[in-house]
């Protein structure tokens, strides 16, 4: 080693060199750390937009209008037949009842007037009389206080959307009915309940008596048939990935696969179930267990994926000490290696199925799109599910549509964070950390 | 009996094997006989052997029948019907089988009702058939299993080799589903460019698609079903742009600033928050887009001055991009604190700041890991559907301009897609050319994100 | 960053069992203190890492700790730059002072105080640029070099110092993650010098390096003792009679003692650093 050749530049120069630049690198620390901030204040007010957005809208829309009326239920008029059968409630004039109460209450007379009274309640009205009817038999003859909905262009003009002071010509209800409606009011007829048609009610033209009941119980079937077809088979994939597939091109060629399956669009297993289900199987159409197998399919990547780390998290020291006690290897993986890996393999199956319930794209490929107002008993009778039915109500204008598309998107993320919330807490509660 | 209940009869049948077999076996033992397995593991290999091949060929079966019944029922269409013009399988098929299940839509020809009458005959005797080869298949293979059982049998090996075989089975689901995405999409792309060159799909300027009825009513331009898909994948690339040109500032910085600036109070608060962005179902974006956004966009574009379509392709893609933001931002989180802590103490040690320490030392390291997260994203954008298909409308116009209205390719192939097809026209084949396309393109994004990431982390393994 | 925090804490032991004497043994202060410590104690949250440390830092010299592991020797050292303020979760008590000025103010700004103290880690960290940017990053953030030939002459001088020049200067723009172990701790030494410090902390700069890289570095440290002042942790206590003037012994966060290094190695005065340099514990 030679000594040094040059100088270095001192350190009370470099110091004061470096002091000059100070201010500036400062600013600059600053400035970049706000950049960091804003990009945070975006992210945070979109999402509070989005949920203000749809909570705005979607608690009224858990509230509709009802007007409550003295309905004087005559036999004949109800029940022609006189057998109590229920061909021969649909043949009798549970309208013309409802509409003698409604008159009354309103003072509507005349053509026109009887008219417009006429179209403020809705068409469910009828259907409700009959159940009632059907249920007590007993209240025919009589005068029963009954609370039906009202039309939804009522519903919106009671909350505002449409204006009185609006031309005649351009709103949905005309002067005289507005008359009739502030009669109710004035007569306390009028009030804001908790929607029992969203609740109970199913696929309907009418928003006042759409309801998100059979897409409910449509969701729920399709995830059962998703989650007993996509939980064993990913489970099964797992456990004979980590623990007994040879390390050959075979098993290569299955882990590249799952991966890529992984990243496939959504919409192309639509595009496979409607093929191959539907077109080389000849499986009906809409049907909820074509519906589970698609996603099934589609969360499995999701559920393999996530129960192989969690297998890979079982250290192998558990495995020696089966295996040293004699154990087969089957029985080494059976009783030590999936309860202790369960915990993970169910919240990543929990993940996926909440993915799953949130899905749309495929489902509309294999007809689960249609507008189906029975509520599907089996996974064999067409049904539609929770975010179909949004998308297909996103499509009608009806502004009481739009306020029961918010609250069915409130009932869909509430099934989504308690799912969540449940991944969460296994992962917190059960899984081990070895 | 129907599948469903010859299944729970078969396994009926299989659990009483297995209470047969482990009862045999444990006379045995008490008897003084040497089991090479416990009990249990008899009853279970009797149990299983009565069960699988009944049920495997249930399924096939159930699957199985419509198949053959319509290739049967098609022998009824008269051939004058099938050289009709207007002839199609699938509708003929839907006619005979509304008829089969008592589901009528007025008066259909005779032929109609003889083959819906042939095809119930059908129905009863695969039932029969059905019934029959299930359970003498289960009860055979329990019994010829049961025979089989004696002390020095070694049922759990056996057991566990009919395990091993289930297990490998399921995870050739996976290769199965493979193939099934390729063969749908492979063959009907393939008959679609059969009918359409695929210069003019791949190089096209005007994408029109028309039934082939509409076609030949048509009249004049209007008519002409035209299928030159480069104004969908413009509209795909505009809205993916405008998404990323959102999501991958603001996740990135986002990224930077929990992982290097934000205090773990703040973390444990803002995290949460933002991965309950990627939890929303892109249905709720559409929903968002179509009825707030865009609106807005729209307003606020109209009260400037500018010509704003109402689904506007900027809409579509500010939704796009928030929807991205927690995935790009937990990408590159992972990249960024995968920056060995070794390299940012080297550079504090120095006298960086935090914002050079970052800008110059973890940004460069992490620089493949955040590329490879960015075309994730683009992967991720590219395949999105829903918001497309309820924000961004289906005018397939060549343009560059986010305020113009643009489709894209998933949104097309929806459209095309649900409701009822025809499977012959060029219109729904197009759909599945269209898929191809896109599963070519997205898996493509992802290969070469995977090759960068591994290449990133050998860097610092 | 949190599993080495951890580490950290682990090997942290409880304070209150150590039956160590309150007062440092030996000769705490010196004529020309570069750096000055008094009283300085360090919490990791609950815990505390150093107790009661007083020690003066001569200048131009080059002062080892020694002790065993798990002692705070690293943790002191690290105090000294200001490099435990990444860590959350560390509090320091005390005053810690160079030229008079406690850098612990709340006025005392870290850059240029790190720039004055430079660091050398115990793992060779160069950046993943090549070997000029390596060298030339410290001058380029702070703008110490006022042209590109400053630039150049800085770079060239500081791997001469760190007696690299003539290995690498035909492959200045190669990285510098090419290079040997030994070979990018040198780097980084140069890389430290370039900002001329005033002060070079190294955190057991040899421990991942061959016998060969770490007789090439103890010569380099002997050389760099004419300009710079060198506070070296060790766990060798061959390497710190090698190449430094004055010792400090730590022990479960307490300074035992300290003094010249031969009277440390020779006649310690404490039982408990003569029990650890015969090797008895540690």
């Amino acid at each position: 080693m030679t000594d040094p050749r040059r100088d270095m530049i001192s350190p009370a120069v470099a110091a004061e060199r470096v002091a000059t630049g100070l201010a500036a690198r400062r600013n600059r620390e600053k400035r970049f750390q706000l950049y960091g901030r804003i990009a945070i204040g975006i992210a945070l007010a979109f999402l509070v937009t989005l949920f203000v957005s749809i909570f705005s809208k979607g608690i009224p829309g858990f509230f509709q209008h009802y007007v409550t009326l003295e309905v004087t239920l005559d036999r004949e008029k109800l029940d022609p037949t006189g057998d109590f059968s229920v061909q021969s409630l649909y043949d009798g004039d549970a309208r013309g009842v409802i509409r003698a109460a409604l008159y009354e209450a309103t003072g509507a007379s005349g053509r026109s007037g009887r008219k417009a009274a006429g179209k403020l309640i809705s068409q469910g009205a009828e259907q409700r009389l009959r159940k009632a009817v059907l249920a007590d038999p007993s209240i025919l003859d009589t005068t029963q206080t009954m609370t039906f909905a009202v039309d939804d262009d009522v519903d919106s003009f009671l909350r505002g959307f449409i204006k009185r002071e609006t031309p005649e010509k351009d709103r949905r209800i005309n002067d005289k009915a507005i008359g009739y409606i502030d009669t109710l009011v004035e007569k306390g007829l009028i009030s804001f309940k908790f929607s029992d048609y969203l609740v109970f009610g199913s696929a309907s033209r009418n928003a006042e008596m759409a309801g998100i009941f059979g897409a409910l119980i449509g969701s729920i079937l399709t995830l059962a048939v998703c989650l007993v077809l996509s939980f064993p088979i990913g489970v099964a994939t797992a456990v004979y990935l980590e623990e007994f597939a040879p390390k050959n091109r075979i098993t290569e060629i299955i882990e590249i696969n799952i991966n890529n399956l992984a990243a496939v669009p959504s919409v192309v297993f639509g595009i496979l179930g409607l093929a191959i289900f539907i077109g080389v199987f000849g499986m009906p159409r809409s049907i909820p267990l074509i519906g589970g197998v698609v996603l099934a399919l589609m969360t499995l990547p999701t559920i393999i994926i996530s129960s192989r780390a969690a297998i890979r998290a079982v250290p192998p020291s558990i495995r020696d000490a089966a295996l040293g006690v004699g154990a087969s290897r089957v029985q080494t993986m059976l009783h030590h290696v999936v309860p202790l890996a369960m915990p993970g393999m169910l919240t990543g199956t929990i993940i996926g199925m909440a993915q799953a319930l949130g899905e749309t794209a495929p489902l509309l490929m294999i007809g689960m799109v249609a507008f189906i107002v029975d509520v599907p008993g089996s996974v064999t009778d067409p049904g539609t599910v929770l975010p179909v039915q949004i998308f297909m109500w996103a499509d009608f204008a009806e502004r009481m549509f739009i306020l029961k598309t918010s609250a069915a998107i409130m009932v869909l993320l509430a099934f989504l964070i308690v799912m969540n919330a449940a991944a969460i807490f296994i992962r917190k509660k059960l899984e081990r950390r070895w | 009996m129907n599948s469903f209940s010859l299944a729970i009869a078969v396994l009926l049948i299989s659990s009483g094997y297995f209470f047969l077999g482990t009862r045999a076996l444990t006379a045995n033992r008490a008897a003084g006989a040497r089991l090479h397995s416990l009990p249990h593991y008899y009853g279970l290999f009797a149990g299983l052997m009565a069960a699988l091949p009944a049920l495997a060929l249930l399924t096939v079966l159930a699957i199985g029948d419509d198949i053959v019944f319509n290739q049967l029922a098609l022998g009824f269409v008269p051939d004058a019907v099938k050289a009709g013009e207007t002839y199609k399988e699938v509708i003929v098929l839907a006619q005979i089988s509304n008829v089969v299940n008592g589901i009528n839509f007025g008066e259909q020809p005779d032929w109609v009702y003889e083959a819906a009458e042939a095809w119930a005959g059908w129905q009863a005797t695969s039932t029969t058939l059905k019934t029959i080869t299930a359970l003498a298949l289960s009860l055979l293979g329990g019994l010829f299993a049961y025979r089989m059982l004696n002390p020095s049998f070694r049922s759990r090996n056996a057991v566990e080799r009919i395990l091993m075989t289930v297990l490998a089975a399921s995870s050739a689901i996976a290769i199965l589903t493979t193939v099934g995405i390729v063969f749908s999409v492979i063959f009907e792309s393939l008959r679609f460019f059969a009918l359409v060159p695929v210069s003019e799909f791949l190089f096209g300027l005007t994408w029109n698609p028309q039934f082939e009825g509409a076609e030949r009513a048509g009249s004049g331009q209007m008519g002409l079903a035209t299928y030159g898909s480069v104004p969908l994948f413009a509209g795909t690339l505009l809205i993916s742009v405008v998404a990323l040109s959102v999501s991958v500032p603001v996740g990135l910085f986002s990224a930077i600033y929990l992982s290097e600036y934000a205090s773990p109070r703040v973390r444990a608060v803002v995290k949460p928050l933002m991965e309950l962005l990627a939890g929303v179902p892109t249905v709720v974006y559409g929903f968002f887009a179509a009825l707030t956004v865009a609106p807005f966009i729209r307003s606020t574009g109209m009260s400037l001055g500018l010509d704003v379509a109402s689904e506007s392709a900027l809409a579509a893609g500010l939704v796009m991009g928030i929807m991205i933001i927690p995935f790009v931002s937990s990408l590159s989180d992972d990249v960024i604190n995968a920056v060995p802590q070794a390299l940012r103490d080297a550079a504090y040690g120095l006298g960086s700041t935090r914002s050079e320490t970052v800008r110059q030392v973890v940004l460069p390291a992490a620089l493949p890991g955040i590329v490879a997260a960015i075309l994730l994203a683009v992967s991720r954008a590219v395949g999105e559907t829903m918001i497309v298909v309820m924000a961004a409308g289906l005018a397939a116009n060549l343009s560059l301009n986010p305020l113009d209205a643009v489709t894209t390719v998933t949104s097309q192939i929806v459209t095309i897609l649900v409701g009822d097809q025809e499977f012959e026209s060029a219109k729904t084949l197009s759909a599945f050319a269209l898929a191809l396309t896109l599963i070519v393109i997205t898996l493509g994004l992802n290969f070469i994100a995977l090759q960068v990431v591994k290449k990133y982390r050998e860097q610092y393994d | 960053m949190d599993t080495q925090v951890m580490n950290i804490i682990e090997q942290t032991a409880n304070l209150e069992h150590a039956n160590i004497p309150d007062e440092t043994v030996g000769d705490v202060y010196v004529d020309r203190p570069r750096m000055t410590a008094r009283n300085v104690n360090v919490f990791y949250g609950d815990k505390k890492a150093i107790d009661n440390v007083t020690l003066d830092i001569a200048e131009k010299q080059v002062i080892s700790f020694i002790g065993p592991s798990g002692c705070g020797k690293s943790t002191f050292l690290r105090c000294l730059n200001r490099m435990n303020d990444t860590i959350d979760i560390c509090r320091i008590e005390g005053e810690i002072a160079m030229d008079g000025k406690n850098i612990y103010a709340p006025d005392v700004d870290v850059v240029p105080l790190r720039a004055r103290v430079g660091m050398v880690f115990q793992k060779p960290n160069p950046f993943p640029k090549s070997i000029y940017d390596n060298v030339a990053y410290g001058p380029r953030i702070h703008g110490i070099a006022t042209n590109r030939a400053e630039l150049d002459d800085i770079v060239e001088s500081s791997l001469e110092r760190a007696g690299l020049w003539n290995e690498v200067k035909d492959r200045l723009l190669q990285p510098g993650t090419g290079l040997s172990g030994g070979q990018q701790q040198r780097l980084c030494i140069a890389r430290t010098i370039a900002v001329s410090p005033e002060v070079i902390l190294m955190d057991e700069p040899c421990s991942a390096l061959d016998p060969i890289a770490t007789a090439r570095i103890e010569e380099l440290i002997a050389e760099l003792s004419s300009e710079f002042t060198i506070v070296i942790v060790t766990h060798s206590m061959q390497q710190a009679a090698r190449v430094s003037q004055r010792t400090a012994y730590f022990h479960l966060g307490k300074l035992v003692e300290v003094g010249d290094t031969e009277m440390v190695f020779t006649k310690p005065q404490h039982e408990m650093t003569n029990n650890y340099i015969t090797g008895r514990f540690g």
